[in-house]
């Protein structure tokens, strides 16, 4: 009983964090519910996907990949590279997510990018459960997201205003959670790091295929970071907490 | 049967990017001190990556030249710095963006 109190607290907080994520991910939802049932599926398959996937730009590709012919090695091959990215949330969460119980395996299924981007900066208020709110916020995406495909895949493209540029609440939200985490740290190279390489990767390679670069980029700029000089690699590895 | 297939690996696909890091290094076990560091600095990376990611498709030399996302993340950023309210500064943008592209550009 005890703990079924809690919970609600925990929805109550977690919901305002995850209201710009309503409205993306229910027009983005929305999106990928209507190309599916414009590409001749019912409703159950954006359903079942949701569900299952729960990985936007990936569901969008499989579009494609659905209605192409069966290349199994293919899917699996796209859905590790489109995804690597993920590789670094759960880096970034081993911490946060220690001793979840059960709700870790969860957690750890539903770490997209914008569950990370909200469980990680996120100002969990006070007498709240840290694993109960992270919960919250994650299950509350991912119903917004299964529920935008699935009546996207119900009601095609009826719908009656114009939606265009809605999809920029994403692009916004990741400004702003940019900004905060500037706000809070100390040190800004790493937030630059990040912006300027994806940049110089976007323009190198295309669209579609800079993030890997820009990942390893990423990994070589802050390792480089951390060890300035070789000869200092070991001095610092004996002073231990350092790099915490 | 086929689509089937497909989708749960497509599922297996981005399950292993997930589950991969908290198998690597269990909880148990200590993590080692690189990748704690990288825990550390990694998001404030990320989320460079993630505003580069959404603006990727963005057309810099075909009309509209990126004049509309411009302004719109203008008008995030100034609403952001002004009040400080997350939900004010995402819908601000997004209100201004979406206006923007259906009646301007």
């Amino acid at each position: 009983m005890k703990q079924t109190n809690k919970w609600l607290p925990a929805f109550k907080a977690a919901f305002p964090a995850t209201i710009p994520i309503l409205a993306g991910f229910g027009f983005l939802g929305l999106t990928f519910g209507i190309l599916m049932s414009a590409a001749g599926f019912s409703f159950w398959y954006p359903l079942l996907m949701s569900l299952l996937i729960f990985g936007g730009s990936i569901q969008f590709v499989a579009v494609g990949l659905l209605t192409a012919a069966f290349a199994p090695a293919q899917a699996l091959a796209l859905a590790l590279m489109i995804n690597a990215r993920h590789l670094f949330y759960g880096i970034s969460m081993l911490d946060r997510y220690k001793g979840m119980g059960l709700k870790k395996f969860y957690l750890i299924f539903g770490l997209c990018d914008e569950t990370f981007s909200i469980n990680y900066t996120a100002k969990i208020p006070e007498g709240i459960d840290h694993g109960k709110f992270y919960f919250a916020v994650t299950l509350l995406n991912q119903i917004y997201w299964v529920a935008g495909s699935t009546v996207g895949g119900i009601f095609g493209g009826l719908i009656p205003f114009s939606t265009e540029g809605i999809d920029f609440v994403m692009t916004a939200m990741f400004v702003v959670i940019f900004m905060e985490q500037w706000k809070k740290e100390k040190n800004h190279i790493p937030s630059l790091l990040g912006l300027v390489l994806s940049l110089i990767c976007l323009l190198i390679f295309s669209a579609d295929s800079f993030i890997i670069p820009a990942m390893i980029a990423i990994l070589l700029g802050l390792t480089l970071l951390r060890k300035p000089l070789p000869k200092e690699e070991k001095a610092e590895e004996e002073k231990g907490g350092e790099a915490k | 049967m086929q689509l089937l297939i497909t989708i749960a690996l497509l599922a297996l696909g981005i399950m292993i990017t997930r589950f991969a890091p908290f198998l690597l290094f269990p909880a148990g076990k200590p993590t080692p001190k690189y990748i704690r560091y990288l825990g550390n600095v990694l998001p404030s990376a990320m989320f460079g990556l993630l505003v580069v990611y959404c603006l990727k498709n963005v057309s810099l030399f075909a009309p509209s030249y990126g004049i509309p996302e411009l302004i719109a993340l203008a008008v995030v950023v100034a609403l952001h710095l002004w009040r400080r309210q997350m939900l004010l500064s995402i819908a601000g943008g997004t209100v201004c963006y979406m206006l923007l592209v259906q009646l301007v550009f």
